[in-house]
């Protein structure tokens, strides 16, 4: 029985290499290493940037007014105390998932084919949980006063209230935000070095020799270096999953109809992972062309990132499903309007869009033809992430507009101002990318060259 | 010194080194190499007890800093739960002890392997800068019991080495 699934497997890894058969040790160092060092910079990044760069400071007057006039700027009101702000932050920590699934989860699986991916997924995702911090902090009132958040010795005598999922919430962002940078910093210590090596510039081969603390290579490094990488994965698995399962808490703990619901947590990890799985491809695959990089990004990692899409899509979809029945299967009064609401109400449209963009368009996933067409692939990508927005407005906004009791319901837009600090992150997170793709490997060098056939000992 | 040009060669090379007696030996790579830290006798690392240590502290402390707080220092009724309402306190508890096994992790990882070291004796070797791209080196330390200068170099000049040199101290 065996036999034939073997054959099978090695065919389709015949078809769909990991890594071009071409590269070297060196070739793969020059070929990266170069893209920091030796090109030119391109027209299109300083376009790109500058454009991100410039939405970025609309994020910064955004909040600068915000800090003038309050936060009746956006359109938050009771009963909608939530809205864009706390919805683009469930949207912009889920996309972060992706980087820190590929990094921490496929390791400990041993899916090589995570390794060229994995540098720019996690730099993806610091960046996208720096966005996701910024909304809270904001919707506190008075951010400056944020630090009241964390349990410090105070003149006041108080401390923080720790039955609280908003107090949970802060430690679980904060947490994985730091260790995400850990992660990402100890993967990157070898390839400064490689790049202190490279450089032909007095200040930036000091500049990454700082970051390379004096990295030699050691054997003895090494080893301590593997098993410290191995162990921060293993820590990173477990709080991946927590970071957004708690995040859930925030919504499943609270009494609301729509929100007080025990499927949150599974259902949120996989919408995130679901929404992080797009934003890489949405990324790399116009990267890998600019860059050339079709060697390393083969599409094999296509194929594969297209197939965790698919699967996170449907645990999401049952999710949408289960919600609808235990609406009904509930009997409860407020529980069977909410879903009539959602499907009927005055935001009836953002349901309906939210199906068609995560429950059908990613059906198309099944289809080969399909996984392998770059342009389709990438506009399917762009669908999910706005499927996933979607799906944090319709929990966000559905279940808080029509509350108990009629006397309270009420209806909520954004204002311009929500869309200027929505539109002013996503500004922020692509100027970070850009300065990324521009200062560091994108690609991590080190573990590249650990794939490389001729990394093999022979004995 | 030698330099070889594959990870096979480099760790052919330092069995031979091993089995010759040195013990004061390191290979230097561009990536991991799991058979060289075997082959150079490195077998254990107390890495793994510095992160248990530090996810322990983490979970005991991160548990009764809630405790401390929501029991003794600041005792309050919400909603008429327990002081000590440890479910309600179990998930900054994982938090704590992820957070401080992570630094345990790195922090303990540079410790144990003397970084930051801005000079190491090996950097003034000709071609070192190439252990970050496509070669491996090999050294036999002078601080070995067993060193001899001349007998070191012939030793290393009898492996099939690209090249061999003195590394100044």
């Amino acid at each position: 029985m065996d036999e034939p699934r073997d054959d099978r497997h090695v065919s389709i890894h015949a078809t769909h290499p990991v890594v071009g058969s071409e590269l070297t040790f060196g070739s793969v160092t020059d070929k990266i290493s170069a893209i920091v060092l030796k090109r030119k910079t391109p027209i299109w990044w300083f376009v790109g940037f500058a454009i991100s760069f410039a939405l970025f400071q609309l994020m910064l007057l955004t909040i600068t007014n915000l800090l003038f006039k309050g936060i009746g700027l956006w359109g938050v009101n009771i009963p909608v105390g939530w809205g864009l702000d706390i919805l683009n932050f469930v949207w912009w920590i889920g996309i972060g998932h992706a980087g820190t699934l590929i990094s921490a989860i496929l390791l400990l699986l041993r899916q090589k084919w995570r390794t060229s991916i994995n540098r720019f997924a996690e730099a993806m995702t610091l960046f996208a949980v720096a966005q996701a911090g910024v909304f809270p902090l904001m919707h506190l009132g008075r951010p400056w006063l944020g630090y009241w958040l964390f349990p410090y010795p105070n003149t006041m005598g108080i401390w923080p209230q720790f039955r609280s999922p908003l107090m949970w919430d802060v430690f679980a962002v904060s947490t994985y935000a730091t260790v995400s940078a850990l992660f990402w910093f100890v993967g990157l210590i070898p390839d400064f070095a490689t790049l202190r090596d490279r450089a032909s510039s007095k200040p930036f081969r000091i500049i990454y020799g700082m970051l390379a603390m004096g990295w030699r290579g050691s054997a003895r490094h090494w080893h301590r270096y593997e098993t410290a990488y191995l162990l921060l994965a293993g820590l990173a698995t477990p709080l991946v999953l927590s970071v957004h399962t708690i995040v859930s808490f925030d919504f499943a703990v609270g009494i609301i109809p729509g929100w007080h619901a025990t499927i949150f947590p599974p259902y949120f990890v996989a919408g995130a992972i679901y929404a992080g799985f797009a934003m890489v491809l949405l990324l790399t695959i116009p990267l890998r062309k600019v860059f050339g990089l079709e060697s390393f990004i083969t599409m094999r990692h296509m194929h594969n990132m297209a197939k965790v899409m698919l699967a996170t899509g449907l645990i999401v979809v049952y999710g949408y499903m289960i919600e609808a029945f235990f609406g009904w299967y509930s009997g409860n009064q407020y529980e069977r309007f909410m879903i009539w609401n959602r499907m009927h109400g005055p935001y009836a449209p953002y349901y309906w869009a939210l199906i068609m963009c995560n429950g059908l368009t990613p059906q198309l996933l099944w289809i080969k033809k399909i996984r392998s067409n770059l342009l389709v692939l990438w506009l399917i990508s762009f669908v999910v992430s706005i499927g996933m927005w979607l799906e944090r407005f319709v929990i966000v906004v559905t279940s808080l507009h029509r509350d108990f009791l009629p006397s309270s319901w009420g209806f909520y837009s954004p204002t311009q101002w929500d869309w200027a600090m929505f539109i002013g992150t996503i500004g922020f997170f692509f100027a970070l990318l850009f300065l990324f793709i521009r200062f560091l490997p994108m690609i991590s060098i080190f573990e590249m060259r650990t794939i490389l056939p001729e990394a093999e000992v022979e004995e | 010194m030698a330099q070889f040009d594959s990870p096979s060669a480099l760790v052919a090379a330092a069995r031979d080194a091993y089995a010759a007696g040195y013990r004061q030996i390191n290979g230097y790579s561009p990536f991991p190499i799991e058979e060289l830290s075997d082959a150079i006798g490195f077998k254990r690392t107390t890495l793994p007890l510095i992160v248990l240590a530090g996810g322990i502290i983490g979970a005991v402390g991160g548990f009764f800093m809630q405790y401390w707080m929501e029991v003794i220092a600041y005792p309050i009724n919400v909603g008429g739960k327990p002081f000590n309402s440890w479910p309600a306190f179990i998930p900054i508890t994982f938090e704590c002890t992820v957070l401080c096994a992570a630094f345990a992790a790195v922090f303990g990882m540079l410790a144990l392997n003397k970084l930051p070291q801005p000079y190491h004796p090996v950097f003034n070797a000709p071609n070192f800068a190439l252990a970050t791209r496509d070669s491996f080196f090999l050294v036999i330390e002078s601080k070995d019991p067993k060193f001899d200068h001349d007998e070191a170099m012939r030793f290393l000049k009898s492996l099939e080495a690209r090249d061999v040199c003195d590394v100044e101290l």
